[in-house]
């Protein structure tokens, strides 16, 4: 089961920001509390591997990627809101 | 930075603001350089203006003319979409991409994939664009629509925000930038770029009128520089972007004394026995059928028998059509055209706007690089445009022909010297010289005339000649001017027959005259002889009759002698008597 269910997200930041760090602590928070054991977080600093931002579509940061599972899903912003990182990650609330 | 150099030198007054030659014939003329170096330039109009293509020619002509590599960020077009876009204007794209001298990025955005929570910022974009400047070193970029972000982020704030960031950033950062932005309704940009954009701002316009598009372009601001207010014409085409400034304005051209035959001896003979000058534009103007463009092919003809190059402009006929109807007036193009001496255009007048025949017209000029143009009929582009684009696109043409000492003959469908439109006014006085072809209808006959209206800078003929086209070619005769006026064709021909028949009867009624003379001067002689006659004779009696009186009188005489010695002796005596009687008284 968890290999189908299974999360890959990844979030992309520009170096360690106030916003940035807010980003990965609520999505840390989200994944433990709803997610929790079906998850991985990737963390891409874009101020290391700026050829990446191109590759991989970014504009605005921070933007959390949901790589898997399937369909490619995006959310930016400080992950504050709750119930949109729920609803744009397509996790339904236990 | 090495370029600037040579843009200060060009506008010498204005030191402050470095320029970056955009490379786009016109532009850099009417921006006095090109666009303000390192600084953010904003470029509008509505959809399908040519914002793309334009941004796609900057860069292209900075990495390729002027060592400045380029990134261009594409919000709306894939890359390969871009390329193969671009590649219509023969733009090498992907070459630059390899050399490194130009890195094309399409920002995606896709409103439906994205959910936002919280705040953010566009560091992403800039991470990319700051990566893909350092990464080959580029001098210039291209953000080709930035607005789109307004359609795939909703916190237009944080947009507003971030956007003033990036134009400041991009300063800093020294490129020389240019953003696009789509017209609003009532504003320059939907979305108000103008308000961080403040350095130079062109606006592109393509108007639609009588279903023909031009395109425009006018510099609405440039902060430090100069700059040509005016809308200006340009087109798009596989050259890339040509700007239309109308060159001249100074009329600084050169004028030549040097003549061209007009192929008309009949007609170089009004034109001070030499023909046009060269460099001068000449316009022949007539009805329907009243010989124009056969007058512009015998001066092609002569042109190129004296080997100089010409380019025929048809915008009625096909090549074809001409050779052939030349033919009948036994001029022969088409061995010009073989030799290479001879180019024809034939192009639709309605084939495209103005501007795109003025280009094509002024391509075909420097590439050709002909001594003479003849444009046959000119009346037809104005079916192509407004009165006024006609006629500042006739200025532009004559410029453009005039600084390069190209003769040029345009030929003029008009009504004659009584149509005195507005359009043939004001293309008239652009003319050098104007020939006016007439149709004179008179006895139920049309006969052609030709006069010289005027002709700038020389002693011209003021009369009007008869114009015969005949299988040799065209032939001036003196009109007949007569007491009943002008007359031509076969009213010429019967005058002339009915002044011989005068003449001859003249010339009789003389002879005969003279006869009567030589008559009565033969009579009175012949009276003078026999008074003489008369006289003579009455002299002669005359001196015989004194004769007679003579002998008469020596006769008496004579008489009286004899009788008197027969009477001496008794007169004697007689007077003795008388002597005694009278003695006794005393």
């Amino acid at each position: 089961m968890i290999e189908n269910d299974g999360y890959n997200l990844r979030l992309y930041v520009a170096g360690q920001t106030p916003r940035s760090v807010a980003a990965l602590a609520n999505l840390k928070k989200i994944c433990e509390q709803h997610l929790a054991g079906r998850y991985e977080i990737e963390v891409v600093d874009l101020m290391k591997n700026p050829a990446l931002a191109q590759r991989h579509q970014i504009v605005a940061i921070p933007t959390l990627i949901r790589q898997l599972p399937e369909p490619l899903k995006r959310i930016i912003g400080d992950l504050s809101n709750l119930e949109k990182v729920l609803v744009g990650l397509d996790i339904q609330p236990t | 930075m090495k370029a600037d150099t040579k843009i200060a030198a060009a506008s010498p007054q204005l030191p402050a603001v470095e320029k970056s030659p955009t490379g786009i014939a016109g532009l850099d003329e009417v921006t006095y350089g090109g666009l303000p170096k390192g600084r953010p330039t904003l470029l509008c109009g509505f959809a399908g203006c040519g914002k793309t293509i334009f941004g796609m020619t900057f860069l292209y002509n900075g990495a390729v003319d002027y060592d400045e590599p380029g990134v261009f960020i594409a919000f709306e077009e894939r890359p390969e979409e871009l390329i193969k876009n671009v590649g219509s204007l023969n733009y090498d794209i992907q070459k630059l991409i390899t050399e490194k001298k130009l890195a094309v990025d399409h920002v995606h955005i896709d409103p439906n994939e994205i959910a936002e929570s919280g705040d953010y910022d566009l560091e992403g974009l800039f991470i990319r664009l700051g990566f893909a400047i350092d990464n080959i070193g580029a001098k210039r970029v291209v953000i080709d629509t930035i607005e789109t972000l307004f359609g795939g982020l909703s916190n237009e704030l944080i947009l507003r925000s971030e956007l003033r960031r990036l134009f400041e950033w991009l300063k800093q950062k020294g490129v020389t930038a240019i953003i696009t932005g789509e017209r609003g309704e009532s504003t320059l940009t939907r979305y108000g770029l103008e308000e961080y954009v403040a350095d130079c701002v062109i606006l592109l316009d393509n108007r639609v009128h009588d279903q023909l598009s031009t395109r425009r372009l006018r510099i609405v601001k440039y902060r430090g520089s100069a700059h040509g207010t005016n809308e200006y014409p340009f087109i798009i085409d596989e050259q890339g972007i040509t700007v239309m400034p109308i060159t001249s304005s100074g009329l600084a051209h050169d004028a030549s004394i040097e003549r061209v035959s007009s192929g008309i001896p009949d007609l170089d003979a009004m034109l001070e026995g030499q023909g046009y000058f060269r460099g001068s534009s000449i316009l022949v103007s007539g009805m329907a059928g009243s010989g124009k463009s056969t007058v512009a092919a015998h001066f092609v003809d002569s042109m190129c028998a004296s080997g100089r190059r010409c380019i025929y402009f048809a915008m009625e006929e096909s090549q074809q059509q001409i050779t052939r109807n030349m033919r009948s007036v036994g001029l022969d193009l088409q061995k010009w055209a073989d030799k290479g001496l001879l180019k024809f255009s034939a192009r639709r007048p309605n084939l495209f706007g103005l501007e795109t025949h003025l280009a094509a017209m002024h391509r075909d000029v420097s590439d050709f690089d002909p001594a003479a143009v003849v444009v046959d009929p000119m009346s037809a582009l104005m079916n192509a445009g407004v009165t006024t684009d006609v006629h500042s696109m006739v200025l532009r043409l004559v410029d453009f022909l005039k600084a390069r000492g190209v003769t040029a003959l345009f030929t003029n469908l008009g009504m004659g010297i009584a149509d005195n439109t507005s359009t043939q006014m004001q293309i008239s006085s652009l003319m050098d010289t104007w020939l006016l072809l007439s149709n004179r209808e008179s006895n139920g006959e049309h006969n052609r005339q030709l006069y010289l209206l005027k002709s700038r800078g020389m002693a011209h003929s003021n009369q009007v000649r008869e114009f015969i086209l005949s299988a040799e070619g065209i032939k001036l005769r003196d009109a007949y001017v007569g007491p009943e006026g002008v007359l031509t064709g076969s009213a010429r021909l019967a005058q002339e027959a009915k002044d011989k028949a005068a003449s001859l009867v003249r010339a009789q009624d003389m002879e005969r005259r003279s006869r009567e003379l030589e008559r009565r001067r033969r009579e009175i002689a012949a009276q003078i002889e026999i008074l003489q006659a008369q006289l003579a004779s009455d002299t002669d009696e005359e001196a015989l009759l004194s004769r007679e009186g003579v002998a008469r009188e020596d006769q008496l005489t004579a008489d009286r002698v004899a009788m008197g010695t027969s009477r001496q002796v008794a007169a004697t005596q007689n007077e003795r008597a008388a002597t005694t009687v009278g003695k006794p008284k005393t």
